[in-house]
């Protein structure tokens, strides 16, 4: 039996820096959100809740939470069915599978503002390649560009999100595919089942908890979703784009309302602490119920 | 069991914390000399080599000052300027813009008074000081004060048969018609990044209020007047016209050649409204760092009929040096040497600016910015640009606004009551 002291000794460093660089910025910012400040100078004007207030009943900050869960529902939707195409595609003996693996994982492995550079180039209205092509084929393509027309930006931002987060669903789904016993398969494979019945009814539901887990890491990246929003929209155009954390950017750095700006973040905080306990109760409990305690 | 003694874990606690603690004194190298660091935003040919240049001719003549440049792209030095002065390391010398960010700079005691100590250059300078001064004392220098206007390129302009530049905006009409009926893009726009966009808003309110209106707003932050209201329906006519580069929403202001900017520089639409900065702005985004070179016009903004500006009013701003409160003497004495004859005369030669020194203003080589010169000096009064002048919580707010009203989707009493209200917020 370890002693108090030995479990405080080993965990101490991390326990530090977890203070430090999570606790410490949270009660910070909890703090900031309840003074009126510019950003530099002592923090004098309390104001209370009012700039939760603020946040609350503003329109812009409204428009980013619905948009946040656009980005949750969809990143699911859509990423959800093409991860399991492509993953049992890859699991099967083909040709070049550790290539196509590669080429599947590379967007993920990439960084997100680079993917998001890259992207704001492609997506150039007019000059861009994805405008040239697309004139090319005869498909027409909005005047203001796809990241420029209020109505498609945000579809354009999911699909980009899509692509670049493909890769970590293919590989997490490939890797729950390898605790998928094979001599199950075998079993049903001699009492005739086709390749699909064996997915349908053997490999997609022993997939389950990887699916959930993923589906969790999915759920949080896309409430706190801001780099690749940044980068190809800032928001725009017309605020149709704006997230969260890019209405908290844009209230504390650029407008120098940093009180409002930690009251938002407190906020996106309550609000992914709240999807994520929601979510472990409701859903993960099943997977973590023989766990360790 | 034994109870081991709880300090070796304490120990390595204050450890960690210790290592973030640890901070430095920066303010002399290790040999000895004032270190004076500097942050300008020249950060393209050939004004970034113009400035390490000018550093260097400072230490020659200082042997005892090592001075820290650092050039950055503009943006990028907003935002760590901010983060500099909330962590209270700010860089000695860094740059104004004037207005109500520096009353808030003032304010937090962030910014030293340089009434006296750079009195011979203030006097200098005359009035261009005025935007920086808060209740009568001169807290930065300005270096560059220019004024917006429409830059054009005179090939394009030509090729739509416009031979004569507009002065009123029923002319501009005619003109954005015929550059469009030619085949070609009449104007570029930065709208993604809203302050390019909202340059056409402030323009139309200096052509339609009185200046006793406008210098009233800056202080009492009221917009009740009808002129601010008039000045949406001109740009609501304007946006109406269609007269913007595709993409215009998303375009940024002046970074990359898919930037406003770097429409203009390659050739891809034949005006834009922007400040002063653009020739060195667009030498930066041409292959051969030319940007348009000799192919570059510039007018004023036009006048709208029937309004109660002075017809000559600009709209305009500029960038100052300043030195922050804690920093060394040697700072002060860099800031002048930056303002002296010589400096801003080649400044002004390689067309970074406008130079503020009257000894300088002569030394602008490039046509355009020297038409833009007398236009500033003929000025009755250069109004600060608004988002400036309001400080950014309100000035962001009236930017925000006024690109919803590009996107179509706020109407010019939103303008007024989107402005009101972020002022209210303030009082």
């Amino acid at each position: 039996m370890r002693t108090a002291a030995e479990v405080l000794f080993f965990v101490s460093p991390a326990l530090a820096l977890f203070l430090l660089f999570v606790v410490w910025p949270i009660v910070k910012a909890a703090q900031f959100s309840l003074y009126r400040w510019r950003g530099f100078g002592p923090l004098s004007d309390f104001v209370g809740l009012q700039n939760y207030s603020t946040v609350l009943h503003d329109e812009v900050f409204r428009g980013a939470f619905s948009h946040n869960l656009f980005i949750v529902v969809g990143s699911i939707v859509l990423q959800l069915p093409l991860g399991l195409a492509v993953a049992l595609l890859l699991n099967r003996r083909i040709r070049g599978q550790g290539l196509l693996r590669t080429i599947v994982f590379v967007p993920y492995v990439l960084a997100e503002v680079i993917a998001a550079v890259v992207w704001l180039q492609l997506l150039q209205p007019e000059y861009g390649a994805v405008d040239s092509l697309l004139s090319g084929v005869g498909v027409p393509v909005p005047d203001q560009g796809w990241l420029g027309s209020p109505d498609r930006a945000l579809w354009t931002v999911l699909i980009v999100l899509t692509w670049k987060y493909l890769g970590l669903a293919v590989l997490l789904f490939l890797a729950g595919l390898q605790g998928v016993p094979q001599d199950v398969v075998e079993a049903a494979e001699i009492d005739g089942a086709s390749w699909w019945q064996v997915q349908r009814w053997i490999t997609v539901p022993l997939l389950g908890p990887t699916v959930r887990i993923w589906v969790f890491l999915s759920m949080i990246g896309s409430l706190q979703c801001f780099d690749m929003v940044w980068v190809l929209t800032g928001g725009g155009p017309a605020n149709s784009t704006t997230t969260m954390a890019t209405f908290l950017v844009n209230e504390g750095t650029k407008r120098h309302n940093y009180g409002i700006a930690a009251a938002a973040s407190v906020i996106l905080f309550v609000v992914a602490l709240f999807f994520a306990l929601a979510y472990q109760l409701l859903v993960l409990r099943r997977d973590t119920k023989g766990a360790a305690r | 069991m034994k109870r081991s003694p709880i300090i070796p874990a304490l120990a390595l606690v204050a450890a960690s914390v210790g290592l973030a603690a640890c901070g430095s004194d920066d303010s002399t190298s290790a040999d000895g000399k004032t270190v004076v660091t500097w942050w300008h935003n020249s950060n393209n040919d050939p004004g970034k080599s113009y400035y390490e240049q000018v550093a260097q001719d400072f230490e020659a003549d200082h042997p005892d000052v090592d001075i820290k440049v650092e050039a950055m792209q503009h943006e990028d030095m907003l935002t760590k300027l901010d983060a500099a002065f909330q962590s209270g390391d700010a860089p000695d010398v860094y740059m104004e813009r004037g207005g109500g960010e520096l009353a808030e700079h003032v304010d937090a005691g962030l910014t030293k008074d340089l009434s006296e100590s750079s009195a011979d250059i203030i006097g200098k300078l005359g009035g261009s000081v005025a935007g920086w001064q808060v209740d009568d004392k001169t807290y930065a220098l300005p270096f560059s004060v220019g004024v917006v206007g429409f830059w054009y390129s005179k090939s394009m302009m030509a090729q739509a048969g416009v031979t004569t530049m507009p002065t009123t905006w029923d002319e501009m009409d005619d003109t954005i018609a015929q550059v469009k009926a030619a085949g070609m893009e009449p104007l570029s726009v930065g709208a993604g990044d809203k302050w390019p966009a909202a340059h056409y808003w402030y323009y139309f309110a200096v052509r339609e209020c009185s200046q006793d209106v406008l210098t009233d707003a800056v202080t009492s932050l009221d917009f009740s007047d009808d002129c601010f209201l008039r000045a949406g329906q001109d740009l609501e006519h304007l946006v109406g016209e269609e007269p913007f580069n595709k993409g215009f929403l998303s375009t940024g202001a002046q970074d990359g050649p898919s930037s406003a900017s770097g429409l203009l520089a390659t050739g891809k639409v034949a005006m834009e409204l922007q400040g002063h900065w653009e020739p060195g702005v667009m030498q930066g985004l041409t292959d051969d760092g030319l940007g348009l070179g000799d192919d570059l016009g510039w007018f004023p903004f036009p006048t709208v009929e029937g309004g109660e500006g002075d017809p000559t009013a600009a709209l305009g701003g500029g960038d100052a040096w300043a030195v922050s409160e804690g920093a060394p003497d040697a700072a002060v004495d860099f800031v002048d040497y930056l303002l002296s004859d010589e400096v801003q005369q080649g400044f002004a030669e390689r067309d970074m600016g406008l130079p503020t020194n009257p000894a300088a203003t002569g030394s602008v080589k490039d046509p355009a910015l020297a038409g833009l010169i007398k236009v500033r000096d003929a000025a009755p009064y250069v109004q600060l640009y608004f988002d400036t002048a309001f400080g950014q919580s309100v000035g962001g707010a009236m930017n925000d606004e006024i690109a919803l009203l590009f996107a179509d989707q706020a109407s010019p009493e939103d303008i007024v009551s989107a402005t009101q209200d972020a002022a209210d917020a303030e009082k």
